[in-house]
């Protein structure tokens, strides 16, 4: 069968790719448009490694075909940056050390964006469960946990203390 | 993946016509959170993807007349977001809310969870418990069925070649009338149900049941709907007694398998428990609704 043409929005330029049907969102993602970002944990739906945001929803990249993404906007790991200036919840990863190996860094970052997009003001509770599909072998999660909750206060217009060096 | 064709029809008709002339195997797409996951594997080997999500009417969530129309592919947290359904049905609401991740929310559907076949389904109990009717094309037209005979056994539907599932259609609920839906997991998030149970209950002024459906799910081959357990609620309010007699006829209801989430002995008793749990709910929001 020839491959199937996709017109899309990444990261809010107009992208087209050609895949085959049955190359996955993330495959097309990395391999045909080098949009390395997103990894592959598990490739079936469980680790949130491959989260991207489609049409202002979290979902799992591994989980779509390619041509699912016909016509529809998708947000990247690589689009929560504006140019040099780092988004909170990359910012405060950084300052809480937030991460080890890095490789579901990616996921996470992606995750909290959406979390923080519908809700500003989220709980320990209500965060841990939003991030449920994001798996992390590394940190035990509770740095992650406490620099989403920080970047949500900077994103309020609060001032959070620095954490403790 | 191995190679497969995909089409995205834009009409029921040419979605019927594309699966039922499809040689090989042709499987619907909907929200893919398990047809993926299947086709990762192996265990499913389509030779065509026939995608629901172009289709009139299959994703959204209307009222028509004295019934809620939740078209078969709308995702979890379209449903979710729905303030009409879950005022409405906050079981069903619930029962949607379980299934996976908050990834898989942005995509999972009703009629994925169903026509799946899990004994398990988080979203199939409770919309069972509202006597809902799916709405099936086919090449032979349309029919409304009740949602409870889709499902044959595990991973098996009664749905033909060329047949899928449109919408899912509930009746308005009654004054006093409301629903809830538990499952336990050994896990916090993202695990199968041991048990699941759903119980829709209509009460009148004094709080007394008149009517009642009790669902559980992942203790039989298929979702059981536990008639003795609707038979211990209506006439009574929700006493201890009736309590007592819930939690039998449910732990007596149950035919469940040991598995590496729990015993035969542990589903029935959970069952149990969460027959009761699941009522004190649902008396407790049907009495609000008056």
């Amino acid at each position: 069968m020839s491959k199937q043409h996709v017109s899309t929005v990444i990261n809010g330029e107009p992208m087209e790719f050609l895949c085959e049907a049955q190359q996955t969102l993330l495959d097309c993602l990395r391999d045909e448009l080098h949009l390395t970002g997103s990894k592959e944990g598990c490739g079936s739906g469980d680790c949130g490694a491959c989260s991207v945001i489609l049409d202002g929803k979290l979902v799992c990249s591994c989980l779509m075909l390619g041509v699912e993404a016909e016509g529809h906007t998708i947000t990247t790991v690589e689009g929560i940056a504006e140019g040099d200036k780092l988004h909170p919840v990359q910012q405060k990863f950084l300052e809480h050390a937030a991460l080890q190996c890095g490789f579901c860094t990616p996921g996470f970052i992606v995750a909290a964006k959406a979390l923080l997009d519908e809700n500003k003001n989220p709980t320990e509770e209500e965060t841990r469960y939003w991030l449920a599909g994001n798996l992390c072998r590394c940190t035990g999660y509770d740095k992650i946990v406490r620099a989403v909750l920080d970047a949500a206060a900077v994103m309020r217009g609060e001032n959070p203390p620095s954490p403790a060096t | 993946m191995p190679r497969v064709s995909y089409t995205a029809p834009t009409t029921i008709d040419d979605a019927v016509k594309a699966l039922a002339a499809s040689a090989g195997l042709a499987k619907v797409l909907s929200g893919g959170t398990d047809l993926l996951v299947q086709m990762k594997s192996g265990r499913t080997r389509p030779e065509l993807i026939v995608d629901m999500k172009k289709l009139p009417g299959l994703v959204g969530i209307r009222e028509e007349g004295d019934q809620i129309v939740i078209g078969g592919a709308t995702p979890g947290v379209m449903i979710s977001a729905d303030e009409m359904l879950t005022r409405a049905y906050p079981g069903i609401v619930e029962g949607v809310d379980l299934i996976g991740s908050t990834q898989i929310q942005g995509r999972a559907s009703i009629a994925g969870n169903l026509c799946n076949g899990s004994p398990a389904a988080d979203s199939v109990p409770p919309v069972i418990a509202a006597r809902a009717t799916a709405v099936v094309a086919g090449p032979n037209g349309r029919r409304e069925v009740p949602v409870e005979s889709i499902v044959t056994g595990p991973g098996q539907t009664s749905l033909q070649k060329g047949e899928f599932v449109v919408e899912f259609r509930v009746p308005k609920p009654k004054p006093r009338q409301s629903d809830a839906y538990l499952r336990f997991i050994p896990r916090t998030e993202m695990d199968i149900a041991v048990v699941g149970c759903a119980v829709n209950v209509t009460l009148d002024a004094s709080g007394t049941c008149t009517d009642a459906r009790v669902v559980l799910g992942a203790v039989a081959p298929t979702q059981v709907i536990v008639g003795e357990a609707a038979q211990a609620l209506i006439g009574h309010k929700l006493d201890e007694d009736t309590l007592k007699r819930l939690d039998a006829a449910a732990r007596a209801a149950c035919r469940p398998i040991t598995d590496k989430r729990g015993t035969i002995e542990y589903r029935i008793k959970v069952a149990g428990v969460l027959a009761r749990r699941a009522a004190a709910i649902a008396f407790e929001r049907a009495a609000a609704r008056a």
